[in-house]
Formats: C-alpha cells, sequence, structure tokens
C-alpha cells in the first residue's frame, strides 16, 4: 500500500486514537453529547494536530532534545489559540457549544504523542498524513460516540428528530454517566470482534499511553515486544 | 460571602466533580487507578499542584495579562506557568521535603499533561474568580479528582479480571465503573443551592 494511505488508513482504523490507543478521552467524554459537537471538536482537533505535525517535523533537526517538550508545548499552544480566536470569530455557535475544550486541545493527548512518536522523526509530509488520519480517526470516533448518545438520550440525529415523539429518550446518555458507557462499549464491541486493542499492551508496560514523555517510551517497549 | 466561598469548595469537589461530571483529567483517572497507594499520592500531588497553579495563573491574570490587554495569550501563558511550576515543586520538594518527593515525585511530571490543571485556571478566569475563590476553587476541584481516583482505586481492587467476559477486560470494565461511579455523584446535584 502507498505509504501516505497507510499513514490514513493506520490513524483511522488500526491506531484508531479514541477507541484504541484510548489516547485524548476527556474531550471524547465531555464534547459527545451531540453528533455535531463531535465533527466540530474532531475538525478543530485535526486542524491543530495537522498544523503542529508538519511544524514539528520542519523544526526536528533545529529543536535541542533536551528541551523538546516545552518547545513542542508552545507550537501546540500558539496553533491552539489561533485556531480558538478562529471558530469564535467565524463560528461562534460551535464556539458557544464546545467552551473551555477548544483551549484544552493544547493538552490533547493525541497532539503531543503523534509530535513525539511520530513527527519528530519522520518527513513533513508523511507527519502531515499521519496528522490527518489521526485526526479524521479522531472525528470518525467522536461523532459516531456523539450520534448514538444524541439518539438514545434526545432522539435526534444533528438536530433533526428520528425517534417518534411517543418514544421516551433515555435522559441518562446525555449526562455524564453516559459518556462512559457509550465508549465502555464501543472498546467492548471492538474487542468482541477482534480489532486487536492495543491498550492491553500499554497497560502490561506499564504506561498508560497519555502524556506524551511515556509515549515515545510506549513505542521502544512496542518495538521490543514485536522484535 | 462565606456561604459563597463554601459553595466554590463544595461545588468543586463533590457537585461539578472534575473527572466524574466535567471529564477533566480522565487519562490519569484511568491510567494510575490501579493501586490504592499511588493513586492516592497522585491525588496529593493533584492538590499541592493544582491549588498553587490556581493562585500563580489568577494572579498573572489579574495584575499581568487582563491589564496589558493580552487576554488571548491565557492558554499559552498558563500551560508554561504550569509546566515551570511543576518543576519547580519537583525541585523543591526534592530538596527540602525529600519524604514527600519520595512518595509524590514520579508522578509530578505527569501533571503537566493533567487537562484538569489547565482547565480549572481557566475556568476561574471564565468565572471571574478574584484571589480567594480562585484558591478555593482550585483546591476544591483537587480534592474532588483525588476523592475520585482513590475511589476507582477501590473499585477496581475488588475487580477480578479472570471473571468477566474476555471483551470486557482492561479498559471497558473501568469504564462501566466510572459510570456508575458518575451515576452516583449526580446525586450530589441535589445540594446545589
Amino acid at each position: 500500500m502507498n505509504k501516505y494511505l497507510e499513514r490514513l488508513y493506520n490513524g483511522l482504523v488500526k491506531e484508531n486514537p479514541t477507541l484504541v490507543l484510548m489516547l485524548g478521552m476527556c474531550p471524547t467524554l465531555a464534547v459527545s453529547t451531540r453528533a455535531s459537537n463531535g465533527i466540530g471538536m474532531g475538525l478543530s482537533t485535526l486542524a491543530v494536530l495537522v498544523l503542529s505535525n508538519l511544524v514539528i517535523s520542519l523544526l526536528r533537526k533545529v529543536i535541542p532534545d533536551q528541551v523538546r517538550l516545552p518547545a513542542y508545548i508552545v507550537i501546540v499552544a500558539s496553533l491552539v489559540t489561533v485556531t480558538e480566536l478562529l471558530i469564535e470569530a467565524y463560528l461562534p455557535s460551535v464556539y458557544e457549544a464546545l467552551g473551555i475544550y477548544i483551549p484544552l486541545i493544547v493538552v490533547n493527548c493525541i497532539i503531543l504523542g503523534r509530535a513525539e512518536a511520530y513527527a519528530n522523526k519522520n518527513k513533513p509530509l508523511l507527519s502531515v498524513f499521519d496528522g490527518i488520519g489521526m485526526g479524521l480517526g479522531f472525528t470518525v470516533a467522536l461523532t459516531l460516540a456523539g450520534a448514538v448518545r444524541e439518539i438514545l438520550g434526545s432522539g435526534t440525529f444533528f438536530g433533526l428528530r428520528v425517534l417518534p415523539e411517543t418514544v421516551e429518550p433515555i435522559g441518562i446518555f446525555i449526562q455524564p454517566p453516559g459518556a462512559f458507557l457509550v465508549i465502555a462499549f464501543f472498546v467492548i464491541i471492538l474487542n468482541a470482534i477482534g480489532i486487536k486493542t492495543r491498550q492491553r499492551e500499554l497497560v502490561e508496560s506499564e504506561c498508560d499511553g497519555c502524556c506524551a514523555a511515556c509515549a515515545s517510551k510506549c513505542e521502544k517497549k512496542k518495538e521490543v515486544v514485536e522484535v | 460571602m462565606n456561604h459563597n466561598l463554601l459553595l466554590i469548595l463544595i461545588s468543586g469537589a463533590l457537585i461539578n466533580n472534575v473527572v466524574l461530571s466535567q471529564f477533566l483529567g480522565i487519562c490519569s483517572f484511568l491510567g494510575v487507578s490501579k493501586q490504592m497507594k499511588a493513586s492516592a499520592s497522585l491525588g496529593g500531588a493533584v492538590i499541592f499542584v493544582m491549588t498553587i497553579a490556581s493562585a500563580v495563573a489568577s494572579l498573572l491574570y489579574t495584575h499581568v495579562l487582563a491589564p496589558m490587554g493580552l487576554d488571548f495569550m491565557k492558554t499559552i501563558v498558563f500551560i508554561l506557568v504550569i509546566a515551570a511550576l511543576v518543576q519547580i515543586v519537583e525541585m523543591f520538594l526534592k530538596k527540602s521535603a525529600p519524604a514527600v518527593y519520595q512518595a509524590l515525585g514520579i508522578f509530578l511530571p505527569l501533571i503537566t499533561t493533567n487537562c484538569a490543571v489547565l482547565g480549572v485556571a481557566l475556568t476561574n478566569v471564565q468565572n471571574g474568580y478574584n484571589f480567594v475563590e480562585s484558591v478555593l476553587a482550585g483546591f476544591g476541584t483537587a480534592l474532588g479528582f483525588t476523592l475520585a481516583i482513590v475511589l476507582l482505586a477501590g473499585i477496581r481492587s475488588r475487580i477480578h479480571e479472570d471473571d468477566l467476559p474476555a471483551p470486557l477486560r482492561g479498559a471497558p470494565i473501568v469504564l462501566i465503573a466510572a459510570a456508575l461511579m458518575s451515576i452516583a455523584f449526580m446525586g450530589f446535584s441535589g445540594l446545589s443551592f
């Protein structure tokens, strides 16, 4: 397979950041009350991820290894601020719905994780495709979770009514517990149909795939396991 | 006034529990809750850092960023402040309180990427809290985080993985436990007066 397409497939399916790597759980759980929120959050993260992967990949030979994490954080935080201002100006309804979770893209583990695990050792164009793949994987997972919660919890899909009025929506699904439940069932389904999750490997290697600092450690351990 | 401060504290710790109803700090909530001892240490470190970070962020915002019209820089400034603060706290503890450092040491770097710390700093600004209110909100939120993670660790220590159907092992069962905890915490919303 073409190596660029392989990156997209990797992000969407094989290493889906939300459902397989279990990264970026905070925004996934928080904004998935509606399918449209999922798209808004997913695409904002995608934009930041693609740009941060590009910039970090371009600067990979310039940034000294010892200060790379602070440098990445500054790059990502600047990109997030730009994105936030753009959304506030042009898409006020999205800004209203996502609220504090837009600035919190800075600490989304997916972004620092990809910078550390991929962008700092690969060419710019490949890193951009990696960002697109991962961003799309995140968007798809978020939108799916949003759709399930919206249909069950308020009987609508993208704001349009799909369940008849007589069917009482199950309110708990748009409440916080519903988020945990829906994601839990997604992972159960994926496990059951045999898409092997890396989560167990991560847990076994005593690193929870969360922060950038251990993302690289995971990669190393994973390589050892694969060898 | 006192009534209001108490409300901020209780609301941060119980009603709007940072993990179970706001979904901040989920990564460490799910990741470090395997052992009771480790989760209690992480909770201690979070209380420490979040209280100080809320105080510093509040001071910086009201005295530097807001007067200079640099409001839009708050995300960048706060994340750098938190990262630097974690480093300073780590160095300070290493020198002056080695026992505490032993207990919290490895968890301190993790806190930089804990979105709850940045989340609280940003929410404080959004709510227009003054210095005292910000510190209390930070402390209350951190207490809520500690409560949730210690409770989850307690539940996880009683889950026997071998008894579960294979697809439920690992992450799913932890998420389901968290869902049940979250339902329980919804009961506290009756406290908002």
